[in-house]
């Protein structure tokens, strides 16, 4: 899980600088992401956690550039995979990016798969689109994918449709389609939060084998903490359109510093402890991100709020090895005036 | 979480069976088998304890609350609460019995009407039994409004809102409100079907306190669904595992965690991920093989034998009984025989 290579081999894959997308409402500008950066290195598993409505799923929307405009729209920053900015590509390059270096699974096996074709079909079709192969080529492909993520009877499986298949069998499906082409990120959007405990454990094994093998770095996206500490080697934690804190998965959790993942961590009933009374429980309800005005969108609901919280947003603060934080606890009066 | 002395079982569920007909045939319609969603379950709920219910997708965890609840006819066995037999008793005293009975659901967004107020969904039950004469001719339109008002403030809404609609409110705050309507008519017991799992994290945990703070105050008794097992952990004085529709374990939940005793118990707990890299780093994980089987075939073997890791010749062809372990731990497993 965690890769043990030396710095030069590790090499950013994908990064993503100052990206804000917003969307236009009635209601008015919704700025569902608000200025994200991270980096993905070569065969890491980054995890993004939030709760519903933070922007980790239009964040990955944004990479791939699948965000609806109108009314979504990418405003600003970048997106640099290998060097190149996703944002300005044409169609055509994008059509080429998506599949064959970047791919996604998506949430709900039960709707992202076309209930009247064949799997068989689907996956032909995905393969064709971007490896020049013959159909005989791509189904013997697609058999030997379905097998990888471990489809019994594969050959005969692939004939069928999708409600032929359990949700569990349709996510390895899902994944099997989205590693078909060997992309080299693989963005998985809450790949199993649809499925029960036992499945959810056996896909995640599969997902975090598959990248080992195929050297495929993730992005998985998740509301489950749980899942995070099993699978990532960094994670950040979002939070209304913003990215509160970043660090190396053991960090966060031995150490969480920005109140919210504190008490995200705290607020998870835990099997492996006693518990007596009451649960940790950050009260109030998620913001709307409709026109946040320019401060901490987390202060009201914050049990170390200050007054500066309530003014301004805090800047980025680097606690070392790689762990950042957004919260004006870290900021001494010094390096703010400095600011 | 429940300390009382006295253990009074306040339901007793024996020998349930809730099969669901498939039929077959357009005009002449014949009943070609059933799906068994709940295949002869039985136990006992005491006064002031919360039983949870776990298990994974189709293992018939709803389908039980809703038979309890008599939302549904059992096929056959009994759910005795408070000393009346529900399935056989006549409507008028099933009904009076059931007012103590009342649920929580698991949608907030699809179980509260869309074009009722606040206010409405909270008296409707109130309502419901006004108009069939079986509350005190005390309770009036004013007595009601007042109910009300104390409700929302009792799960933490603002009274001011009681005339909005529900697409006005949060994930969370609806579930609120779901659980007033269900304190509306002062129940005894309260069958709450996944309450928190359609929340977020971060709401999940107020929500499951509310739950705890109102048991302690109204001394109610809980029958809780969860799939998430560190949920019903942490809300559960006793927990029973289910699998297509039979109980393979029920024990007091601390057991449970430290001491579980069948496969699937022992699967699904090492399968629910730990909020910690250290640990789940060093965990060894149980996986099963393969999805849960269709439960529209009748079995003679143990319900888990397709899946089961240690599986016996003997498993094949015969149904293990609950065996009792201790006073509170039962396994259905012929690994303990």
């Amino acid at each position: 899980m965690t890769n043990a290579t030396s710095p030069d081999t590790y090499k950013r894959l994908l990064e993503v600088k100052g990206l804000q997308t917003y969307f236009k409402t009635d209601a008015g500008i919704v700025k569902a992401v608000d200025g994200i950066s991270f980096t993905l290195n070569k065969g890491e598993t980054l995890g993004i956690v939030g709760e519903s409505g933070s922007g980790k799923s239009v964040t990955n929307l944004s990479i791939m550039r699948l965000i609806p405009s109108p009314p979504g729209k990418i405003v600003g920053g970048e997106v640099l995979f290998e060097g190149k900015d996703i944002l300005k590509l044409s169609e055509g390059e994008l059509r080429h990016l998506r599949g064959n270096d970047i791919s996604m699974i998506f949430q709900d096996p039960m709707t992202s798969l076309n209930p009247f074709l064949r799997i068989s079909t689907q996956m032909i079709e995905t393969i064709r689109l971007h490896q020049s192969m013959s159909r005989r080529e791509a189904l013997a492909k697609s058999i030997e994918m379905l097998k990888l993520v471990g489809i019994p009877a594969a050959e005969e499986r692939i004939h069928s449709y999708p409600h032929q298949f359990s949700g569990g069998m349709r996510q390895r499906v899902m994944i099997g389609m989205a590693l078909s082409c060997e992309a080299k990120i693989l963005i998985a959007d809450e790949p199993t939060t649809a499925l029960d405990v036992t499945i959810q454990a056996q896909i995640l094994e599969l997902i975090q084998e598959l990248s080992k093998k195929l050297d495929t770095a993730v992005i998985l996206i998740t509301h489950d903490l749980g899942v995070v500490a099993g699978m990532c080697d960094t994670v950040c934690v979002m939070y209304a359109g913003k990215i509160v804190e970043k660090a190396k998965t053991d960090d966060l959790y031995a150490n969480p510093s920005h109140p919210y993942t504190y008490g995200l961590i705290q607020s998870v009933p835990r099997l492996d402890k006693a518990h007596d009374g009451k649960l940790f429980s950050i009260e109030g309800q998620p913001p709307n991100v409709i026109d946040l005005p320019p401060c901490c969108p987390f202060h009201p609901r914050c049990h170390k709020a200050m007054d500066i919280c309530r003014t301004q947003y805090p800047p980025t603060k680097d606690l070392g090895n790689g762990h950042e934080v957004s919260c004006w606890l870290f900021i001494d009066e010094k390096e703010h005036s400095h600011e | 979480m429940s300390k009382t002395t006295e253990k009074r079982p306040l339901l007793e569920v024996k020998d349930l069976k809730q099969h669901f007909p498939i039929e077959s045939g357009f005009i002449m319609k014949r009943q070609i088998g059933a799906v068994r969603a709940v295949d002869g379950i039985s136990f006992t709920v005491n006064e002031g304890e919360t039983l949870g219910i776990v298990g994974e997708s189709g293992c018939g965890k709803s389908t039980t609350v809703r038979s309890i609840a008599q939302l549904y006819k059992p096929t056959s066995g009994s759910v005795i609460f408070d000393g009346i037999d529900l399935v056989n008793a006549p409507r008028e005293q099933m009904l009076d019995a059931r007012k103590n009975i009342q649920m929580i659901f698991q949608d907030p967004y699809a179980s509260l009407d869309p074009r009722m107020t606040v206010r409405t969904i909270i008296a409707e039950p109130l309502e419901i039994y006004r108009t069939r004469g079986m509350l005190d001719a005390s309770v009036t339109r004013d007595v009601i409004e007042k109910r009300v008002e104390e409700l929302m403030e009792r799960v933490g809404l603002n009274r001011a809102f009681k005339n909005r609609y529900p697409h006005e409110f949060s994930g969370g705050q609806r579930q609120r409100i779901g659980i007033a309507r269900a304190l509306a008519l002062n129940p005894k017991i309260i069958l709450a079907d996944e309450p928190v799992s359609a929340l977020d994290v971060s709401i999940q945990s107020q929500i499951l306190n509310l739950l705890h703070d109102l048991q302690k105050e109204l001394g109610l008794t809980y029958v809780f669904i969860a799939h998430d097992l560190a949920v019903i952990e942490y809300i559960s004085t006793r927990v029973a595992v289910m699998y297509l529709g039979k109980i393979m374990e029920l024990s007091r939940s601390s057991d449970l965690y430290k001491n579980p005793l069948h496969p699937y118990t022992k699967a699904l707990l090492s399968a629910a991920p730990i909020p910690d890299p250290v640990i789940e780093r060093k965990r060894q994980r149980i996986i099963l093989t393969g999805d849960v089987p269709s439960p529209n075939k009748e079995r003679f073997g143990c319900y888990f034998y397709d899946r089961c890791p240690y599986k016996m010749e003997k498993c094949k062809t015969n149904i293990p009984p609950m065996k009792r372990m201790d006073e509170h731990h039962e396994v259905a497993c012929w690994l303990y025989e």
